[in-house]
């Protein structure tokens, strides 16, 4: 826009690409610490679209708001949604965001264009207030429909609100020690609006969800004409690996509409690790994801070093160290994701128990490293906690270049051939690259969909560059699919072990000491790895302070769910559970 | 036949046997007998909430094996089951289903809380979901501490239960008793979570001038969203 303006060598402004595509409409972030552009509100559809359609960005990762509150009127006063987008083919990220006011949050949703928006969309809705409009169904998300309040935003307190940043002056030595509960009324962590009467009260959060179920349900033609039921399975059902659940309308035992209903795990990850300082984060993320806790360190670690910079670079040794961490973690889950798809697939728990077997030896050298079996907290700003034991390296590569693929083989060998296996699996739940790309699936859901994305080699982190190995793909997209894709991955990531524990350095395993307090700069940042279930994202902002302004989860589990009523419309009440399990979700990690 | 001084064995009700009958009568009370019976076959309900599902899963397994103790019988219905293990974060959300499967689970039942999380609501408790403790809706009989409790945690509270179930006598416990045991009510997803037994108390916290920390945001759910 600014051209005329003679530009010497300072380097302000020359126009971006997309300034010169959409003249008045977009303009770039110059805050400091910021990247990507701000999109008017009322040209984001537009600008999305082309975005998509002639640059080729057709990943939407993320999507999430942000407040930026002040009490004062002539701050800044507004909320931000922020939008992370990629190519399938592999590259860096395109940013860009909208600004609107707090008090008239109204948004144009891109669900028409990024099927995959739709949960986080409403997961912005529900946690900040934010109306997407067009959105086919804006209804609560991790919350119920009827809860009083957006709870994400900076002026929303909790009923426990004790200061608005940790650490708590009552937990500081000379702090008065008292029981949060007692300070409420009704002993409970409970708030009311004022003079709400509880007596008659009606729920309606099932009734929106059941008119949104009948809604999307297709209608189906068979030749015997059955009534259509409604049936709910979960949150208390064997095989939806935890509290999850799902209501699905059924025509004979065919389904024709399935609707995930979540957050019966939500425990405000989102807002507890805005109030704790930026360390205090860290053993929280182990507990998203709680199989990989390692893999979801990695990814918060990455976002907050790439915030602070070069200060916080860590060493070769906790490089090392980092990778072979993730990559047993990787086997660990996947180990766990296949025995417990089997006893979906009716192999009740045997198959489990010999997955479990080998997944406790890797848990063994957790608890030897980071001290605890599955909430390792085990890496720093800069590095890891500490080093390796002594003796622990020779315990690995035994297990890496023995035992493991001793066993792996077997599990392929008995099960993947098996026949109930291949029916059961093979052609159930197809997803096609394109839906999978659309609905913003990741790890082994897109892989086993024919789109070779791996994070670890679209858009390398830490030291992945250095290793061989091959980006899995399978060409089905199906139940089948996903679970050999598991197998495979197993297999490449013993090879990364193999090559990590043949190159390990001796070393420094910190850069610098390990602070209680680390200064993270003012900005904002996107970190991602790719995690055992896909593509784990950290958004977070700083305003420079000891704790994040904004602490975002891209959850991969929450995430791959979007695409699940996709995945079941058209097939079997027994296929649902299958096709769940071949996702292999973790609650903790898509409530949050 | 020595002539030893008859010593009370375990299971002695204080009772003599005569020496020739003691290898083959014992005396006991009905009371042991059946708590044997009960603290062998305590049927856990498969039901996780969160991370520490996990460890629960893995002390059934294998390596820790629950078999050991008569438990590993995990039924995925609450009309089979005597023991709730509430294993994780209880959530605002999740607690009407978890009073619900209480209620629906026959005498005896027990319920034990593993980990911080359903113990007093763990790293979470701040949070505007969370429920400090699954204690504050239904009895708890074992808490485990810990977050994740190890499996051996986890075993250590199982035995404690067998210990508890040793104590019972048969004339006293609750299921024997005349009086029905009334079920506990099932809280209710309001503005937030709604205890029908606190509706006196949350009418006057509501009807207070300013409730502490009460939200500033107006709710603005109930109506449609604008589409
Ligand atoms: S106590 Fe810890 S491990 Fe258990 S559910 Fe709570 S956070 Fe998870």
């Amino acid at each position: 826009m600014s051209e005329q303006t003679p530009v010497k060598e300072a380097p302000a402004n020359p126009p971006t690409e997309l300034e010169k595509r959409f003249p008045g409409a977009v303009k770039r972030d110059e805050r400091a610490g910021y990247e990507g552009h701000i999109v008017e509100v009322a040209k984001l559809h537009e600008v999305a679209a082309a975005i998509r359609d002639e640059m080729g960005y057709d990943f939407l990762s993320s999507v999430t708001a942000v407040d930026y509150y002040s009490e004062a009127p002539e701050g800044e006063n507004f909320i931000e949604v922020v939008y992370h987008l990629y190519k399938s083919t592999g590259g860096g990220a395109l940013v860009y965001r909208v600004q609107v006011p707090r008090d008239d949050a109204v948004v144009p949703s891109l669900v028409d264009l990024y099927p995959g928006a739709d949960f986080q969309e409403r997961e912005a809705w529900d946690l900040y207030g934010v109306k997407f409009e067009g959105h086919p169904d804006l209804r609560r998300i991790l919350l119920w429909e009827g809860f009083a309040g957006h709870p994400m935003r900076k002026d929303w307190k909790e009923p426990y609100f004790e200061e608005d940043v940790k650490p708590f002056k009552n937990r500081w030595p000379e702090g008065q020690v008292y029981r949060i509960e007692d300070r409420n009324p009704v002993g409970k962590n409970v708030s009311y609006p004022q003079g709400f009467d509880p007596e008659g009260f009606q729920e309606t959060d099932d009734p929106r969800m059941y008119e949104s179920l009948e809604r999307s349900s297709q209608d189906f033609v068979e030749r015997i004409d059955t009534e259509q039921v409604v049936v709910n399975l979960g949150p208390q059902h064997p095989s939806t690996h935890g509290v999850f659940r799902m209501a699905v309308r059924m025509h004979g035992e065919t389904i024709v509409g399935l609707k995930p209903v979540m957050g019966y795990l939500h425990r405000n990850h989102e807002q507890i690790g805005e109030r704790n300082t930026w360390t205090m984060n860290m053993p929280f993320t182990d507990r998203l994801d709680y199989l990989s806790s390692m893999s979801n360190n990695f990814g918060y670690a990455l976002a907050v070093e790439k915030l602070i910079g070069e200060k916080a670079a860590p060493p070769e040794r906790a490089e090392y160290i980092r990778v072979i961490m993730a990559e047993l973690t990787r086997i660990s889950n996947h180990l766990w994701a296949i025995g417990f798809l089997l006893n979906d697939l009716g192999a009740f728990f045997t198959p489990a128990l010999y997955a479990i077997e080998e997944r406790e030896l890797i848990l063994d050298i957790f608890e030897a490293t980071a001290g605890s079996r599955m909430m390792c907290n085990y890496f720093r700003f800069g590095g890891v906690a500490r080093d390796l034991p002594e003796g622990i390296l020779p315990k690995i590569k035994d297990l890496v270049t023995d035992r493991l693929p001793r066993k792996v083989e077997e599990l392929d060998l008995y099960l993947s051939a098996n026949e109930l296996v291949r029916s059961r699996g093979e052609g159930v739940g197809v997803i096609t690259p394109e839906e999978a790309i659309a609905f913003s699936a990741a790890g082994p859901v897109l892989r086993a969909s024919g789109v070779p994305y791996d994070v670890r080699r679209a858009d390398p982190y830490s030291i992945y560059d250095r290793f061989k190995f091959d980006v899995t793909v399978r060409q089905h997209g199906d139940v089948y699919d996903r679970y050999m894709i598991r197998i495979d991955e197993i297999y490449q990531s013993l090879s990364i072990l193999r090559q990590a524990l043949k190159d390990i350095p001796e070393g420094e395993i910190m850069n610098g000491k390990n602070p209680y307090q680390v200064r993270v700069p003012a900005g904002e940042s996107y970190g991602r790895v790719e995690g055992p279930k896909g593509e784990l994202g950290f958004y977070i902002v700083s305003t420079g302070k000891a704790n994040p302004h904004r602490y975002h989860v891209r959850a991969p589990s929450f995430i791959n769910l979007t695409i699940l009523e996709k995945m079941c419309v058209g097939q079997k009440i027994a296929d649902v559970v299958v096709n769940l399990g071949s996702i292999d979700i973790v609650l903790g990690e898509v409530d949050r | 036949m020595t002539e030893k001084t008859v010593t009370p064995t375990v299971n002695s009700a204080g009772y003599d046997v005569p020496p020739e009958l003691r290898q083959s009568v014992a005396i006991t009370t009905l009371d042991k007998i059946w708590n044997m019976g009960r603290r062998y076959s305590v049927w856990p309900m498969m039901f996780g909430l969160a991370c520490c599902a996990i460890e629960m899963i893995c002390t059934a397994a294998s390596r820790y094996d629950l078999a050991r103790f008569g438990m590993e019988v995990m039924r995925p219905s609450p009309r089979q089951s005597d023991l709730m293990i509430v294993s994780g974060t209880v959530t605002k959300k999740m607690i009407p289903q978890i009073v619900r499967l209480y209620n629906q689970m026959p005498e005896p039942k027990y319920v034990m809380a593993m980990g911080a999380c359903a113990s007093g609501g763990g790293p979470f408790k701040e949070g505007y979901n969370v429920v400090s403790g699954v204690d504050q809706y239904i009895p708890v009989d074992v808490y485990v501490p810990g977050c994740p409790p190890t499996p051996q945690a986890l075993l250590h509270g199982l035995m404690k239960l067998q210990e508890k179930i040793d104590r019972e006598s048969i004339t006293k416990v609750r299921w024997y008793q005349k009086d029905e045991i009334p079920a506990i009510p099932v809280p209710i997803l309001g503005p937030d979570i709604i205890d029908p037994r606190d509706n006196a108390a949350i009418r006057e916290m509501a009807s207070r001038k300013a409730a502490p920390a009460a939200p500033a945001a107006q709710p603005e759910t109930a109506e449609a969203p604008a589409a």
